[in-house]
């Protein structure tokens, strides 16, 4: 395996008609790395990852996966490196049409991965990894918000990716439920040596889990490095940020 | 310049449903087919649509009769009252409403699924696990409607001429032979094909209607509803403007 970044991002522009949410963003991903964005809600954090596997397309700017270009490239086209690259969506988006053991074999049934007969014994697997074992028959419906982002979890690990990116995963659980998420990142990253890209507001669990945050501020990042250095950074938005303290006069 | 833009935004909106239908036609034919996602899908558009469907064409046959023999007494219409029913229904009546009644159920039902799975991200879901929803969600939804509505409006023309047979027994005193003979010798081969055929063209209307809608929601609960009225009111209208022209070519070709 090579050293050469999984991801490579230069000029990345994201525009909505006249609104501009990123303004031009370069970061690298390593391939074993745990890179976070933070930022405030609504700075398109979001939209970063959802351009990285081709679900939206930037208006301008380049996206290397593991060497090859994907922006502008098809449905199609983007189809193999879907297989390699996951993502947990904010609300875990399980097919709520669906129990837990179909949720889990749709990758498996897709992509002709195993066959009906050891399917069981798959899904068995991913549920122990997730600390949710036993619960196939039970429907979205049926779990809480941690688990069902642990489900979803399950669920993107199925295709055994090489990266796994994280939207918001701890929004909206309580702190105990949040830092077993927290955990369970750490453990996937160590199981399976994923690169892992993580957008949260959750600063707590970026300490806890990666190894270089950046700070996305209206549409770049105005921090790219290690919480050491981010600790000693001199710029007061980002030590508004870090300390958890409501906007003081800096911007003014 | 308004005019301009409603132009362009129509123009958009026409464009990419031509686009979605010509996709989901194209994945239609190419296997691997799904046929228990098929299955499913024709039990809830097909089996589930039979009911109001049946209401739609009893009572319509029986207003039919009624309103012909009323309309035009002294005429000795009611003599004609099993071809009248009979042609008006199969040609035209029981595709074009079984299409509207049934279409707006299952279009709003299609539109409400699809636009749920949207705002909740569960279409990204499946596109970022290199799944291809049209192929996933809207081939299945075609392939039912294209099957269950011509069945359905099939079913429609015999429980038509059905309510028409009854008001001819009950309030006009015809004999159930006469009403049946009357009827059958009017109907050609080509009046059932025609019916038939248009309710081909509204199964794929409806659908491409309602899966874009579904698919294109944005906005929480409140866009999904807004994209479910608009199948319903976009679906009829289109089901009564594309019947004028249908009308039209199968009369022409037969």
């Amino acid at each position: 395996m090579s050293d050469a970044p999984i991801f490579d991002v230069s000029g990345l522009v994201r525009r909505y008609g006249s609104k501009v949410v990123l303004a031009g963003i370069d970061f690298k991903l390593g391939r074993r790395e745990c890179l976070t964005i933070v930022g405030r809600s609504g700075v398109g954090k979001s939209v970063t990852l959802r351009l990285l596997i081709g679900l939206e397309q930037p208006t301008s700017g380049s996206i290397l996966f593991d060497g090859q270009e994907i922006v502008g490239l098809s449905e199609t086209s983007l189809q193999p490196i879907r297989r390699r690259v996951a993502m947990l969506f904010q609300g875990g988006a399980l097919f709520d049409s669906m129990n837990v053991f179909d949720n889990l074999a749709f990758p498996f049934r897709e992509h002709r991965m195993a066959g009906e007969k050891e399917l069981p014994a798959r899904i068995e697997e991913l549920l122990a990894k997730v600390g949710l074992p036993g619960i196939e028959r039970k429907t979205p419906a049926d779990l809480s918000g941690g688990m069902r982002k642990r489900v979803a979890l399950a669920r993107a690990l199925a295709l055994e990716p090489e990266v796994l990116l994280f939207d918001e995963p701890t929004t909206g659980l309580d702190p105990m439920t949040s830092a077993s998420i927290g955990k369970l990142i750490l453990d996937t990253r160590t199981e399976t040596g994923c690169a892992t890209l993580v957008v949260t507001h959750d600063i707590t669990l970026a300490r806890r889990i990666s190894d270089r945050m950046a700070f996305l501020h209206e549409g770049r990042f105005t921090f790219l490095g290690t919480f050491a250095e981010a600790d000693r950074s001199d710029d007061p938005l980002l030590g508004d940020f870090l300390a958890g303290r409501e906007e003081s006069l800096h911007d003014a | 310049m308004r005019l301009a833009l409603l132009t362009v935004r129509f123009l958009e909106q026409a464009g990419a449903l031509a686009l979605l239908g010509g996709r989901a036609l194209a994945r239609l034919a190419r296997p691997p087919f799904e046929l228990q996602a098929w299955l499913k899908q024709m039990d809830q558009i097909g089996v589930r649509s039979l009911g109001v469907a049946g209401i739609t064409t009893v009572f319509t046959g029986m207003v039919l009769a009624l309103q012909t023999a009323y309309s035009l007494p002294g005429l000795g219409v009611k003599y004609y009252i099993g071809t009248v029913v009979s042609k008006s229904l199969v040609r035209e009546l029981a595709p074009v409403l079984v299409a509207l009644i049934v279409g707006g159920r299952i279009g709003a039902g299609m539109t409400a699924e699809l636009g749920t799975m949207k705002v909740t991200e569960q279409i990204d879901a499946l596109r970022s696990m290199a799944a291809d929803p049209v192929k996933k969600l809207v081939v299945p939804k075609l392939a039912a409607t294209l099957v269950m509505l011509p069945i359905l409006t099939l079913i429609g023309n015999l429980l038509g001429v059905l309510g028409g047979l009854l008001i001819g027994i009950y309030e006009l005193g015809l004999t159930a032979a006469f009403y049946w003979n009357d009827a059958l010798s009017a109907l050609t081969i080509s009046d059932v094909g025609s019916g038939i055929g248009k309710s081909v063209f509204f199964a794929f209307f409806i659908t491409t209607v309602a899966c874009h809608n579904g698919l294109t929601a944005s906005g929480g609960a409140d866009g999904v509803g807004r994209a479910t009225t608009n199948t319903v009111v976009v679906a009829s209208i289109l089901v009564l403007v594309s019947d004028f022209f249908l009308t039209k070519i199968f009369y022409l070709v037969g």
